[in-house]
């Protein structure tokens, strides 16, 4: 697994048929109308990444694939709630698979809810250009990532993918646990600068 | 309400990770709710999240697209996993204003109640009377302390309603509550804290961590 992850680092690949534009307007079809054709095509690509994602998180596969199952039905559910201006179809189903991991891990109590941007505000109609735009922002921080340095990106990997907090990524790698919060930090920032230089 | 402590880069990331000890993710959603510099700043480190789920080499699913429910997209959304942040402990008792806490003295004026929680860490209201100093102490990991009610101050600043003190281990540091309000602050621990000297260390086990 780790093999698999470094060579992903070292070699950026095509985007594997995702294309974010056209996942923004597939969450506009579902909210405007209860169209199970997007739903079905949104599920095919999401679903695959979501079970994956829950699976590097510890997941055992037929737990990693119904919490998939059940994030992309929240995702039908709450289709209307979406936002483009508040981050990709991806960055929200993200965090939709994250919420209903960690309340599974923490049996079932929700300690880390849906964001309130994301679960309260109703956003208006999306405008093409703030599609557009956020799909500039995504292919921006997909390219910043991939520029980091290797640590920088093990440190993210560790958090994201595995979970660990940055005293456990400390202990994983054994730095001092300031190393880790200094590599987040830089991390961000460039990150932050590749980003918004390019606007 | 004007926020002006906020949520550091570090524990942003982490809580965006789905990766902050479960006391500090309590902590820091509470403060999320109430804070839209820190949402906005969220969103940042989300997108980490949403480009690394792209870029995921995809498990084939076993079943394929699941029946749908009737309801509606745009239902009002319903409860479980994805609720409101009514779900947050910290904010429900706040927003009850803490009417059946059952607060235990620990010390001159000052109170705390514990919130149990699955998952790491320790979850605990602090109530404190006006002026009460809470003794000086440091920390085995990171605490983040969330002002719900009245104000507070120590070495590091000053802290009104919603702000939020992020300190990492290496700080000690003395919290007064403010002279005239007093205040309620939940505060989450990574590891039990450590207090110093005696009087501190015969409260210790009175403080119950």
């Amino acid at each position: 697994m780790l093999g698999a992850w470094v060579s992903f680092w070292a070699a950026p690949r095509p985007l594997a048929g995702m294309n974010l534009r056209a996942m923004s307007e597939l969450l506009a079809r579902i909210a405007q109308g209860s169209d199970a054709a997007a739903f079905h095509e949104l599920y095919q690509s999401y679903g695959p990444r979501v079970k994956a994602y829950l699976v590097r998180r510890g997941a055992d596969p037929a737990t990693a694939e119904d919490l998939a199952q059940e994030t992309l039905l929240a995702v039908w559910r709450r289709a209307a709630l979406f936002s483009s201006t508040r981050g990709t179809a991806s960055t929200w189903i993200f965090s939709i698979a994250r919420n209903l991991w960690i309340d599974r891990l923490r049996k079932e109590v929700p300690w880390q809810e849906l964001p309130p941007a994301h679960a309260e505000v109703t956003s208006p109609e999306p405008s093409p250009d703030a599609v557009l735009s956020e799909n500039e922002v995504r292919i921006r921080v997909r390219a910043a990532l991939t520029a980091l340095p290797a640590e920088q990106q093990r440190v993210l990997e560790l958090a994201y993918l595995q979970g660990l907090s940055h005293g456990e990524i400390a202990a994983r790698l054994g730095v001092p646990l300031g190393t880790v919060k200094s590599r987040v930090r830089m991390a961000y920032q460039r990150l932050r600068a590749q980003v918004e230089d390019l606007k | 309400m004007t926020i002006t402590h906020h949520l550091g880069t570090e524990t942003l990331m982490s809580f965006a990770a789905g990766a902050l000890p479960g006391a500090l993710a309590a902590v820091a959603g509470a403060h999320l709710a109430m804070c839209g510099r820190c949402r906005d700043e969220l969103v940042w480190f989300e997108r980490i999240g949403g480009a690394l789920l792209d870029d995921l080499p995809p498990l084939a699913l076993r079943q394929g697209t699941p029946q749908l429910p009737r309801t509606q997209p745009g239902a009002p959304p319903e409860t479980g996993g994805l609720s409101g942040n009514a779900a947050n402990p910290i904010l429900r008792l706040a927003g009850q204003d803490f009417a059946g806490v059952a607060w235990r003295r620990i010390g001159i004026g000052l109170w705390q109640h514990p919130l149990p929680l699955p998952g790491t860490g320790v979850l605990q209201l602090i109530k404190a009377g006006p002026g009460a100093t809470v003794p000086e102490h440091g920390h085995g990991g990171a605490e983040l302390t969330l002002i719900l009610r009245g104000a507070l101050s120590d070495a590091t600043g000053s802290y009104g309603q919603g702000d939020v003190a992020d300190l990492d281990q290496e700080i000690e540091h003395t919290p007064v509550a403010d002279r005239s309000q007093g205040c309620v602050c939940a505060v989450a621990n990574e590891v039990p804290t450590r207090f110093r000297g005696w009087l501190a260390r015969l409260l210790q086990p009175w403080h119950g961590l």
